[in-house]
C-alpha cells in the first residue's frame, strides 16, 4: 500500500460527521459569542469570554480535521482536549458556581442547551483521532 | 411569525429523521427519498426566510433582529451543507451526516420559537 498520508484519512469516512459537526458548532458558537460581546459584554464577561474560547476551539478543530496530515492531527488533538476540559469544568461550575454564570455559554450544564452534543463531540474527537494516529511512530 | 409553518418544518424534520435512523438501521447510504425530503425541508426553510424577515419588519415585539434573522438564514443552510457533505460520503456516514443537518435544523427551529415569543 503506498502509505495514504494521514491527511486523507481524517476528514473522509466518519472523520466528514465529525466535520460537519464541529462545523455547525463552530458557526453556533461564534455565533452566539459574536452576539453577547457585541450587544452586552459587561453582564457575563466570563462566560461571554468562555463562549469565545468554545467558539475558537471549534473553529480550530474543524479547520485541523479539514486540514489533515500529522500537524492537523496534532493540533486537532490539542484542540478537542482544550474542548473536552472545557465542557467538563464549564459544565460542572455551572452547577456547583450558578453566580459565576449569569447567562449560558454552549458549555454550560454540559451542553444541555445543545442536545449535550458538545459533551459527545469531545469523546467522538478524541475515537477518531486514536483510529487515525499516524502510525510511523513504533514506539 | 406563523405557528403552522414552524410547526409544518418541525413535523417534516421528525419525518425525515424517522427515514433516516431506518435507513441508518439498515446500514445504507442517504437515497433519493432522503435528498428530496431536505429538499421539501430547504424549500420550507427558505419560504420561512423570507416569511421571517417580513414578519420582523412589520412586528411590535422586541425580538433581537441580528439573532432572528441569522437563525433564520443558518437554519437554511443547514439543509444544503448536510446534502453536500452527504453526497461526498456514500455510505451510513453520510446517513449520519443528513441526520445530523435535519438534527441542526429541528434545534435552531425551537430556538427561533423561543427568540420570536421571548420578544412578546
Amino acid at each position: 500500500m503506498p502509505r495514504p498520508g494521514p491527511s486523507q484519512e481524517l476528514s473522509t469516512g466518519w472523520g466528514r460527521a465529525l466535520v460537519f459537526g464541529y462545523g455547525v458548532f463552530a458557526v453556533a458558537a461564534t455565533g452566539r459569542s459574536a452576539v453577547q460581546l457585541g450587544m452586552h459584554a459587561d453582564r457575563a464577561p466570563l462566560a461571554y469570554s468562555l463562549s469565545l474560547l468554545a467558539a475558537v476551539i471549534y473553529l480550530l478543530a474543524t479547520t485541523c480535521l479539514l486540514l489533515g496530515g500529522r500537524t492537523g492531527w496534532r493540533l486537532a488533538g490539542v484542540a478537542v482536549l482544550i474542548e473536552l476540559v472545557g465542557v467538563l469544568s464549564v459544565g460542572t461550575l455551572s452547577y456547583l458556581a450558578t453566580d459565576l454564570f449569569p447567562d449560558r455559554t454552549v458549555w454550560s450544564h454540559f451542553g444541555q442547551g445543545y442536545a449535550f452534543l458538545p459533551l459527545v463531540l469531545p469523546f467522538a474527537g478524541l475515537a477518531w483521532l486514536r483510529h487515525t494516529r499516524p502510525r510511523a511512530a513504533g514506539h | 411569525m406563523t405557528p403552522w409553518l414552524y410547526g409544518v418544518i418541525l413535523a417534516m424534520c421528525g419525518v425525515a429523521a424517522v427515514l433516516l435512523v431506518v435507513d441508518l438501521v439498515r446500514d445504507r447510504a442517504a437515497q433519493d427519498s432522503h435528498f428530496l425530503t431536505l429538499a421539501v425541508l430547504e424549500v420550507l426553510l427558505l419560504v420561512q426566510l423570507v416569511w421571517g424577515c417580513v414578519a420582523l419588519a412589520g412586528t411590535e415585539r422586541d425580538v433581537s433582529a441580528a439573532t432572528f434573522v441569522s437563525y433564520l438564514v443558518t437554519a437554511a443552510l443547514a439543509p444544503v451543507a448536510g446534502a453536500l457533505f452527504s453526497l461526498a460520503e456514500r455510505s451510513r456516514v453520510g446517513t449520519t451526516i443528513m441526520l445530523l443537518a435535519v438534527g441542526t435544523v429541528a434545534g435552531m427551529e425551537l430556538r427561533l420559537g423561543d427568540i420570536w415569543s421571548a420578544g412578546a
